[in-house]
């Protein structure tokens, strides 16, 4: 760890020990770590590694059956506005008849609270997140109609409306072209400028270690979590994505490590 | 020119056609307001368990001597309470958890309706629905509970929208979502037992699904989708008892028909939706 940032007095992220599972089946064993507060953080993994049920235990939407996650230092479901998620885009009703607009301003409902009508300021910060993704003009389109790359940036702009200090997002990367891919990155950088904190589950590896400060390797277990180039070590990767190196015939084994 | 309006004003002379009206086009508008959310959650299914499971109720008032509906309502509750618990324990399907769940109380109705001896008009009512037979009393207690349910889904629009639309991001937002879809599914059992009386058991489903998904072929926006097919379900109503008494034929199948036309209708004609302009289109 970078030893210039031990005197930060608080964690936006602690995870501790957590295991989770479905049933029988575990998805998450031991899994502890940390990311400072105002930092681009990935989570990568091959797929079936747990990095959607984390950020579902992060959120509170799935019960760990050990271990704590504190977000800025408090343990428990989050309050409304502290986390905003976006959800892998597969998880998400397309042919509902919802408008771009709606689906932002449901960002806000956490906030807004039982029996009351999001206000004009609500709609201020809906059209804002929009604004930023480049989804202005689609504001009034029913959402299905959008591209998935507008869908994706649909579901950005709805964490960003929540206003939350941390944002968890899941795959925003998914089946954006180069531009957009760059555009959303950019949008995060700046997010992070203003003292947001991100953190970002990705298949992009090299996205991740050119462009984020902080990593976390996870495989049911965390492999390892630091800076990206601490992190993406030849052995820690074979670790990581073990399965995948398992099926590529000719392989030496040997060479994954713990 | 005075056949035609004695064709339209005819009906209404009578006071039991009346009562028929107001009792069809309240638990037509509210089915479809709550059909509504029926459809976009998929839960069809739900849709036409409850008001099989109510029978079960029904049958145990009928042999207790208690009223019929409020029997209705009890069975109806409990089995989507149910419904909810055991799909949330997660071992099953949720669709498993309502075949499992509204056959048993049916089945359990069938057995007591069998023990009794004087059961065969009354309760016959229930299953194909009887609406020129209800009472002051019915029309009084449709439209209270009608309101009721309308109230509470106008008060929780919002909330049963989120969580319609998108569940995880609702609950991530610190929305009771639990509570709220137990409440969705609450409104449908209350909903269920004023249609009972309307339409029957078997065609309840019908009511709750065809002009929403009429509606959905209209309309841009749930709240519309809503509105059109409050509108749809009344005109239904309307226009199956005009054929009713015109054609002597069953008025809960009537009602059930017309909303069926008037879905065939918008499947083919709906614009740029319909399947007309979809083949036309195709063309160019």
């Amino acid at each position: 760890m970078a030893t210039e940032r031990v005197a930060q007095p608080e964690w936006a992220v602690e995870v501790r020990d957590v295991a989770a599972g479905y049933n029988a089946h575990t998805a998450l064993e031991d899994v502890s770590f940390t990311i400072e507060p105002g930092c681009l953080a990935g989570l990568v993994g091959p797929n079936g590694s747990g990095k959607s049920t984390l950020l579902r235990v992060m959120l509170g939407l799935h019960k760990a059956a050990r271990g704590e996650v504190r977000i800025f230092g408090r343990a428990g479901k989050p309050a409304p506005g502290v986390v905003g998620y976006m959800p892998q885009s597969e998880l998400v009703d397309w042919s509902f008849p919802v408008s771009v607009l709606d689906v932002v301003l449901m960002g806000r409902y956490g906030r807004i609270g039982l029996l009351r009508r999001p206000a004009r300021q609500d709609r201020k910060t809906a059209m804002a997140a929009l604004e930023r993704v480049q989804l202005t003009d689609r504001a009034q389109r029913l959402i299905g109609e959008l591209s998935g790359g507008e869908q994706r940036r649909a579901l950005i702009a709805r964490a960003l409306a929540q206003e939350a200090d941390l944002l968890l997002l899941d795959e925003p990367f998914a089946g954006l072209d180069a531009t957009a891919q760059h555009d959303l990155l950019r949008l995060f950088q700046e997010l992070r400028r203003e003292d947001k904190t991100l953190f970002v589950a990705t298949h992009d590896l090299s996205c991740v270690a050119e462009d984020f400060d902080h990593a976390v390797l996870l495989n049911r277990r965390v492999i390892a979590f630091g800076r990206p180039s601490d992190v993406f070590t030849e052995e820690s990767l074979n670790a990581a994505f073990q399965r995948h190196l398992l099926v590529l015939p000719g392989r030496d084994r040997t060479f994954i490590g713990p | 020119m005075s056949e035609i309006v004695d064709f339209l004003t005819d009906p209404w002379t009578f006071e039991f056609m009346r009562r028929a009206l107001i009792a069809a086009v309240v638990v037509s508008v509210v089915a479809a307001v709550i059909g509504s959310f029926v459809i976009l959650k998929g839960m069809a299914f739900v849709g036409d368990a409850l008001p099989h499971a109510s029978f079960g109720g029904v049958a145990v008032a009928f042999a207790l001597g208690e009223n019929l509906y409020i029997g209705g309502g009890i069975a109806a509750l409990i089995t989507a309470l149910l419904i909810g618990f055991i799909s949330r324990r997660g071992l099953i399907r949720y669709d498993t958890a309502i075949g499992i769940l509204f056959v048993a109380a049916f089945a359990l109705g069938v057995a007591i309706v069998q023990k009794q001896q004087n059961y065969t008009t009354d309760l016959f009512s229930f299953v194909f629905g009887n609406v020129l037979a209800v009472d002051w009393n019915d029309v009084w207690l449709t439209v209270a509970i009608g309101l009721v349910v309308l109230v509470v889904i106008a008060l929780f629009y919002k909330e049963l929208l989120f969580t319609s639309y998108d569940p995880a991001m609702a609950s991530a937002s610190g929305l009771p979502v639990d509570a709220i879809q137990y409440g969705l599914l609450a409104l449908l059992a209350l909903t269920t037992v004023i249609a009972l009386q309307t339409v029957g058991i078997v065609l309840v489903v019908a009511l709750l699904i065809t002009p929403a998904a009429t509606a959905q072929l209209l309309t841009r926006s749930l709240s519309t989708m809503m509105l059109a097919g409050a509108f749809l379900g009344a005109l239904s109503s309307l226009v199956g008892l005009y054929v009713a008494w015109h054609a002597n034929v069953s008025a809960s199948a009537s009602i059930v028909l017309t909303a069926t036309g008037l879905f065939a209708l918008a499947f083919l004609l709906a614009p740029s939706r319909g399947l007309v302009w979809q083949v036309g289109g195709r063309g160019r």
